[in-house]
């Protein structure tokens, strides 16, 4: 039996974050009945009883709007059209607004057993900035009620490179969420993307340059660390054992099926994308897909990914290609980008923070 | 038409005289372009003539017209190019008059290059009719230029015609004097045919145009022509001469004219600018003197952006030495930037024209190495060697002497600024040798310069500290012993071999420092950091570092999302085309051309 990850793309927020260019559109009540019911369909058009599903992801957009009960539906309609694991690893990204502890009960029973939660930072005036409605008194009461739910496997997303944030307010940060009952941290550097509402000339004057980021980034690694959540990818810290099961499935070029406008699939050999439109979502029977790759983990996609894990490269894998690797090495690792115990690459945080170059020297 | 009804005549000027308005002028005035067709510096067809105001080839166009003795004349003017590196189109076009149009600003007064252009005229046995021009500007003061005419020049001018070209005010007395001042050409029809080649150009349909001035014999479609210098044997296809825009095949040309010849010449080879076309079935004894040959005195390296360009590089520099004669070039290769040519330029403005015609004309991406000139080295063997690209100039240890090229320069300005311009000179290493007022306010200043000191921008400096005022112009003086050292630049440990020149030891320190900036300042931060190194033999003189880029990272992939970090991949794969790889390093082009302006 093949193993599989579900992802489903929840495209609706209360509110659009100014950094954030996901797809997603404003709720309503309406339009997300609409969609649970296209996402069920979709369900009994991919499913297949001979895939072990490990792992289901609600990725957003705030998937945390969703009833209980719309969720619900989606994770029996998988169970009953696929096989499940016992242990499936089920993931919901939330926001704390609107986590009530009653919520969180309903969210618990519904199946789901991992958190995302959008907390970014604990500093009132960075979640100012950031334009996010909670504040770190709401995270906290968020958190423990979530643990009083029955939740053990909590993620917090932390935000670097914010504009105003110092060396010591992310130290406070980090601090703060590691006080609670959490077991995995999700620390990206700030991007500005082109065409989100960041993309203006007033955001972009005050947002750190690329040498600040890089010592933030640094030293978030260095204190996460030192606060027991082990960097397991460029971005990705967690309790050993608490790894994102889901996530690692992207870096491991493992199959997973994404539902939901502007989803993305590596699945029956190929790598696809439903259309960013929720409209032709709701309207089509199965949604719209395009072919991004149709040969897809290849050698140069398997190393890329690979690359970004702590794990790092097995050259033991790859074949002849190894030699054209190794001549390539001894400027990464003296450079201190890489470390190699003479079978596998693996990047440090100072190679995560250039990996694009890295992987580029390496691969190309 | 009787060869006493000929004028054949060019105009000379300073730059920015307003030799090409008069121009404009004259063919308006003698009806030669019906007015709706006219344009501004019609003469002036390239792109780059236009945007710069300025004259680079020589073009020549015939005229009627009907003088006040009621008697018709055909004139045919020969544009020419003002600026110094040009020299060699005007003594070219000289060639083909019995005169020249002197044209002075009125406001100005003489300039370095009327003085250089005149004394061309004169050593090539040309009456000179002055005309003041520009006598609309307030500042205008034609009295004291016919003086200075007068004066430095030694020719009369107190006649001469005040004119306003741009107005067009007394056109009428330039084309008069045209025909009392300048004497009508001799030759007899009937002798063999003798005629000089003065330009030619390729036309895709018709082959090689060659411009000759018939000196002797007449010449018709059908004849059987050799060009005596090469051999060359071709039956004349067109014979005419040139209106304003166009060839006008009228069949013959005959001694005292000016035209055109079509012979189906496939061959840029088999015409040599200055050679002489005569009938084979009937040969003249022997050749007209031609010209005096020009030689290139700057050279650089031009390379192609994309190294498959290689062979339409090849192509373009084929089809503009076609027009410039005194465009030279040859394959050389470079560790650093591939497959290219060592080109040989007469001077800065002609190596910019040159590359911004390729650039444009042939659509080439380009990349120059710094000029240099040719050095003269002679070895402890007593071989003498002349050194034009700086990655063969010898190991110190093997050279006896180095010896490198001189100019003696002649500098015009207001005397305000001679402080300026004496400070300047001496930065360049320049020996004074003496001053003339030309009259209470203008100084000629002489100087012997280094040609490698003049070479890279002391035009532009010289024009920035004299508030525009000066000019300038130089010719050869010859060799002269120096303490020359080739400077050699480093990236990560390796020289690179394009940015490698060779200097007076005591500018070496300077400049190496300010190449090392210019280098940090153009490299991009990378994945390692790029020591740059400037070194003398093994000695480093300077050092800079451009430190290892810090941040460079797709933090998410969202929802598995991986074609955005596939592309984000790709892209960088293609920015790495545009730049040059050396070793680990990867050099953008600018890189490469920033240190050839260092001072500006």
């Amino acid at each position: 039996m093949s193993d599989l990850g579900i992802y489903i793309h929840v495209p609706f927020c209360g509110k659009k974050c100014g950094y954030c260019d996901f797809y997603s559109l404003k709720y309503s009540r309406d339009s997300a009945e609409g969609y649970v019911q296209a996402v069920l369909r979709n369900i009994d058009h991919y499913g297949d009883s001979a895939s072990a599903v490990d792992t289901i992801y609600f990725g957003g957009g705030t998937p945390s709007l969703l009833f209980p009960e719309q969720l619900s539906l989606i994770i029996e309609r998988i169970r009953e059209r696929f096989t499940v694991n016992e242990d499936c690893e089920i993931t919901l990204e939330a926001n704390p607004s609107g986590l009530t502890p009653e919520r969180l009960c309903k969210l618990r029973k519904t199946g789901i057993n991992r958190l995302s939660i959008g907390v970014q930072s604990m500093i009132d005036s960075e979640l100012g900035f950031l334009g996010r409605s909670h504040n770190s008194a709401r995270v906290e009461r968020t958190v423990l009620d979530a643990a009083e739910a029955g939740f053990e496997n909590i993620s917090c997303d932390l935000m670097l490179a914010v504009p105003e944030q110092t060396i010591s307010s992310l130290e406070i940060s980090a601090i703060r969420l590691a006080s609670l009952p959490i077991k995995h941290i999700s620390a990206y550097i700030l991007k500005v993307e082109a065409g989100t509402p960041f993309d203006c000339d007033e955001i972009r004057s005050v947002v750190p340059d690329d040498e600040t980021s890089a010592d933030f980034y640094l030293h978030a690694v260095s204190v996460l660390e030192g606060l027991g959540f082990r960097q397991y990818e460029v971005s990705n810290f967690a309790v050993p054992g608490y790894e994102s099961r889901h996530n690692c499935r992207y870096w491991q070029c493992r199959d997973y099926i994404g539902i939901g406008p502007s989803a993305h699939s590596c699945f029956g050999g190929k790598r696809f994308a439903s259309e960013s439109s929720l409209e032709k979502f709701i309207c089509s029977d199965v949604q719209p897909v395009y072919i991004t790759d149709d040969s897809p983990c290849g050698f140069e996609e398997y190393a890329m990914l690979r690359l970004r894990l702590r794990e790092g490269l097995d050259l033991r894998n790859i074949g002849e290609r190894r030699d054209f690797l190794e001549k390539k090495l001894p400027p990464l690792i003296s450079s201190g980008y890489i470390n190699f115990d003479g079978d596998i690459i693996s990047l440090t945080p100072k190679g995560f923070l250039m990996s694009n170059s890295v992987i580029e020297h390496l691969i190309f | 038409m009787a060869n006493e009804k000929i004028r054949n005549f060019c105009i000379i000027a300073h730059i920015d005289h307003g030799k090409s308005t008069l121009a404009d002028r004259i063919l308006e005035k003698t009806e030669t372009v019906a007015i709706r067709d006219m344009e501004e510096q019609l003469l002036d067809n390239m792109d780059i003539e236009r945007e710069r105001g300025i004259t680079i080839k020589a073009r020549a166009v015939r005229l009627k017209y009907t003088a006040s003795d009621g008697e018709d004349y055909i004139f045919n003017l020969i544009d020419t190019p003002g600026h110094v590196d040009f020299n060699y189109e005007v003594s070219r076009s000289l060639a083909a008059c019995e005169g020249a149009i002197l044209v002075v600003d009125a406001s100005q007064g003489i300039e370095a290059q009327t003085l250089a252009n005149t004394y061309l005229a004169i050593e090539h046995d040309l009456e000179v009719v002055p005309v003041v021009n520009k006598i609309d500007l307030p500042s205008a003061d034609p009295e004291r230029v016919c003086n200075e005419v007068e004066n430095i020049i030694g020719i009369p001018a107190m006649d001469a015609p005040r004119i306003s070209a741009k107005m067009g005010t007394n056109i009428e007395a330039v084309l008069e004097s045209v025909v009392t001042g300048i004497p009508a050409p001799t030759g007899d029809t009937q002798k063999p045919l003798k005629a000089l080649i003065f330009d030619s150009y390729y036309d895709s349909y018709k082959g090689v145009i060659i411009y000759v001035r018939v000196k002797e014999g007449t010449v018709k479609i059908g004849d059987s022509i050799r060009l005596m210098a090469t051999g060359a044997v071709f039956t004349v296809v067109e014979a005419g001469f040139m209106d304003a825009t166009n060839l006008i095949n009228s069949g013959t040309l005959e001694a005292g004219e000016v035209g055109y010849i079509a012979a189906s010449i496939k061959s840029i080879g088999d015409t040599q600018v200055g050679d002489t076309v005569t009938n084979n079935d009937n040969p003249c004894d022997e050749p007209l003197p031609g010209y005096r040959k020009v030689n290139p005195m700057v050279f650089s390296g031009i390379y192609p952006a994309d190294g498959a360009k290689y062979g339409d590089l090849r192509e373009a520099l084929e089809k503009l030495q076609l027009n410039d004669a005194s465009l030279s070039f040859e394959p050389e290769t470079s560790v650093a930037l591939g497959f290219g040519f060592r080109c040989g330029f007469l001077g800065l403005l002609h190596m910019e024209i040159i590359q911004e015609r390729l650039e444009r004309e042939y659509n080439l991406d380009l990349i120059t190495t710094a000029p240099s000139v040719i050095y003269k080295v002679t070895m402890t063997s007593g071989e003498v060697v002349y050194i034009d690209n700086p990655t063969n100039f010898p190991d110190p240890a093997l050279i006896q002497t180095a010896e490198e090229p001189m100019v003696k320069a002649d500098i015009l300005s207001p005397s305000e600024f001679v402080g300026n311009i004496m400070e300047l000179c001496q930065d360049r290493r320049g020996t004074f040798k003496d001053m003339q007022y030309l009259d209470d306010t203008r100084v000629n200043l002489h100087y012997e310069l280094p040609l490698n000191e003049i070479v890279y921008d002391f035009f532009d400096v010289l024009k920035s500290r004299t508030k525009g005022y000066a000019s300038f112009d130089y010719e050869m003086l010859g060799y002269v012993p120096s303490k020359l050292v080739k400077l050699d630049i480093l990236l990560n440990g390796d020289v690179v071999d394009a940015l490698s020149f060779i200097i007076h030891t005591d500018k070496a320190y300077g400049r190496a420092r300010k190449i090392a900036e210019k280098l940090k300042e153009n490299i991009p931060r990378q994945l390692f950091e790029v020591p740059i190194q400037a070194a003398i033999g093994g000695k480093i003189i300077a050092r800079e570092t451009v430190k290892a880029m810090r941040k460079d990272v797709l933090a998410k992939c969202y929802g598995g999302d991986i074609t955005r970090k596939k592309k984000l991949l790709e892209k960088q794969k293609e920015g790495k085309k545009r730049m040059r790889q050396l070793g680990t390093v990867e050099v953008p082009q600018e890189a490469f051309m920033s240190v050839l302006k260092l001072d500006t």
